[in-house]
């Protein structure tokens, strides 16, 4: 099997889209003649022409509104953020518009918009680049967000978001961009709202979603060398739609979890996860449910502290060392 | 300045708006159906006023009397690649594009019958079937949706424009001017529509926008023609307007217009000093003398086209109708509770296999 990049599987996912459905239009800044501030959609605009693959000005509440308008009418967006963090300035587009006009119109219209790009820390850039607003996101009925952690997830999820007929954000991280990992020639999509178990163990879920996915992996590792302590690792995908019972199966069956985030912790996305485990599988826990997340303050720039206030492999082992 | 009336090539003679070609060809009938669409939209606003006052409905209530000249004028002209939509000052536009007043006060009464189901209120009437996009609560929120409809109409290569409607309020959004741009750059077939009823809620233009000539001048800096239209005189919001929906047929470019009009009424019914910060003499010179309504029934009465009793007869029906639609809303029936979490995701409510996959809503 094949074995690319993040950022290229998320590459083919679109141009395979474009190549199916003539009203899949790729839109962002930089997205099209600079090849994409990181070469996400390298090739596309040569390939596809001024038409399907469109420059924007740096105008975020103006284009990410326009594309809302456009998918009202069936043009299919994908609309490139350079950084989530961004999206703050078209917010009132974002949660006021895509996320309510279905609501709002009883049901008359759907806003089949992806708007998508990277929403990590980790990268030195300050407090304004570095947000992760899947939890605001989730927050917020009539949206859906996706996190892929590997390049086969980026692919086929990007896939099945394209194809979605309700605003689908995808959150990807500029850290994973160049990983690779397997993924198939052949055409797959990945349905939002089913997580995966990325490794099986009896000892501890952990469960987390993007970036903090590959950092539980580690951690699992080290934990099986190291101490003998064989870890779960659920890779929940998506957010909202959430695949509930794939954390509940894996509860039951290790009795113990620990939800792991490079989200900031007060009504994270581990907060909820935590709600459900003690909702559900009150009776299965041989302790607390445990909760990792970035450290609770804005993104601090200093390189080497920055390493320290998202999660990390070691932290993993620490918090599980002690709750097992 | 550019306003695009003065282009020689449209053969407008701005002393007299009825000899332009797209008025020219109005047939009595036509005539006297404008004259009814703005009648029956004042009526419906008086009766939900009225209903409003009496504590039938909640929320807020933004009427349309004395602008509704701008959205039956604008509304005339649509054709079937033209679209509407608008911020929250919205009953006037819907009734135009011909959705009913019993959907429409069905909605206000949040009852089920209602054009949203009673999930959207007063701000929020649609009818895509209508081309009718809204019904926007955010103050200029619209004006990227009225940019990203146009991008459809382009990148469909159809013949046709939208025509997106906002107050004078909404010219100092930023996202007004990011549509600007936007629609310059892209050459969209959009007419955004300023309707400049002098004040942002209860700040008059004074105080609220710096500017040059007019609002619409504004649109200048972004290369973009624009017009001045007096918007009591629907002769010449026609006149004017179909230059637009033109420039956006043949050219595919946005045009900026500013209809100078007035609201009888406040900002919204809750609008506790809507007779404060405007002056009650002002207030009664306007309904006097610049009421769109009387403005076309004297023109049309002139014209030998109606007779007072014509007149009476159109407002008695739309009287009538307006009372009907509050019988009929006053019948419905409230949504479920189970209607809550309907019309939320599409996939879910069309059972789709995505509809079904995962958990969407997370009550118990």
């Amino acid at each position: 099997m094949p074995v690319i990049t993040y950022r290229e599987a998320i590459r083919h996912a679109l141009d395979e889209e474009l190549a199916r459905d003539e009203n899949v239009v790729i839109m962002g800044e930089e997205v099209a003649q600079y090849d994409g501030a990181y070469k996400v959609t390298q090739g596309l605009w040569k390939k596809w022409g001024d038409k399907r693959v469109v420059d924007t000005p740096i105008s975020e509440a103006g284009f990410i509104g326009m594309g809302i308008g456009a998918s009202m009418l069936g043009v299919r967006p994908v609309m490139e953020l350079m950084f989530w963090s961004f999206a703050y300035v078209a917010w009132d587009q974002m949660i006021n518009n895509a996320a309510t006009i279905r609501y709002m119109s009883g049901g008359k219209i759907n806003c089949p918009i992806v708007i998508r790009g990277p929403a990590n820390g980790g990268t030195n850039v300050g407090a304004t680049h570095s947000h992760t607003p899947e939890n605001f996101i989730a927050n917020t009925p009539g949206l859906k967000v996706v996190c892929p952690a590997t390049p086969y997830d980026a692919k086929g999820l990007m896939k099945a978001a394209i194809r979605d007929n309700d605003p689908v954000y995808v959150m990807e991280n500029t850290v994973l961009y160049g990983e690779t990992g397997e993924v198939p020639d052949e055409e797959y999509v990945i349905p939002i709202g089913v997580a995966d178990v990325k490794r099986e163990g009896s000892d501890i879920s952990l469960i987390a979603h993007g970036r903090a996915v590959i950092t539980c992996l580690k951690a699992a590792e080290i934990l099986a060398e190291e101490h003998g302590i064989d870890c779960e690792v659920v890779d929940l995908r998506s957010i909202r739609p959430l695949d509930e019972e794939t954390i509940i199966e894996s509860v039951r069956k290790t009795n113990r979890a620990l939800c792991v985030e490079e989200n900031k912790p007060f009504c994270g996305v581990g907060a909820q996860i935590a709600s459900l485990i003690q909702d559900r599988c009150f009776d299965d826990l041989d302790g607390p449910v445990g909760r990792i997340s970035a450290v609770d303050a804005p993104a601090i720039y200093s390189p080497p502290l920055e390493k320290l206030q998202l999660p990390y492999p070691e932290q993993v082992v620490q918090k599980v060392l002690a709750m097992v | 300045m550019k306003p695009s009336v003065a282009d020689p090539e449209h053969h407008i003679d701005p002393t007299d708006f009825a000899q332009a070609e797209i008025n020219k060809s109005l047939s009595p009938e036509t005539k006297i159906r404008l004259l009814r669409d703005m009648i029956r939209i004042r009526r419906f606003e008086e009766t939900a006023g009225k209903h409003y006052n009496a504590g039938k409905m909640g929320g807020f209530l933004h009427r349309y009397d004395g602008q509704e000249s701008i959205a039956v004028g604008c509304a005339s002209l649509m054709g079937a690649h033209d679209h509407m939509i608008t911020a929250y000052r919205n009953h006037g536009h819907a009734l135009s594009v011909g959705m009913s007043m019993e959907e429409c006060m069905a909605e206000l009464f949040g009852r089920a019958t209602g054009c949203s189901k009673g999930k959207g209120g007063s701000m929020h009437f649609f009818a895509p079937d209508k081309n009718y996009w809204g019904g926007h609560g955010i103050v200029g929120g619209q004006s990227p949706l009225g940019a990203g409809l146009a991008y459809y109409v382009k990148y469909k290569g159809l013949k046709g424009s939208c025509m997106c409607f906002m107050g004078d309020g909404a010219v100092n959004q930023g996202a007004y001017h990011e549509s600007l741009n936007l629609a310059g750059l892209f050459d969209l077939p959009v007419i955004y529509v300023i309707e400049n009823n002098g004040y942002s809620m209860g700040t008059s233009q004074a105080r609220s926008s710096v500017y040059k000539n007019c609002l619409a001048y504004r649109a200048d800096g972004y290369d973009i023609v624009w017009d001045l239209i007096n918007g009591w005189d629907l002769y010449e919001v026609r006149a004017k307007m179909q230059i637009a929906v033109k420039r956006a047929h043949e050219e595919s470019r946005p045009t900026v217009v500013e209809i100078n009009t007035y609201r009888h009424y406040g900002h919204s019914v809750a609008d506790s000093k809507a007779k404060v910060y405007r002056a009650e003499d002002e207030i009664e010179r306007f309904k006097q003398h610049h009421d769109p309504i009387q403005l076309w029934r004297n023109r049309l009465m002139e014209e030998g086209v109606i007779t007072e009793a014509v007149y009476q007869e159109l407002d008695k029906a739309a009287k009538a109708e307006a009372v009907a639609s509050v019988d009929f809303a006053e019948a419905s029936a409230y949504p479920e509770f189970e209607d809550i979490t309907k019309d939320v995701y599409f996939e879910v409510d069309e059972f789709t296999e995505a509809g079904r996959t995962g958990r969407h809503f997370f009550n118990d």
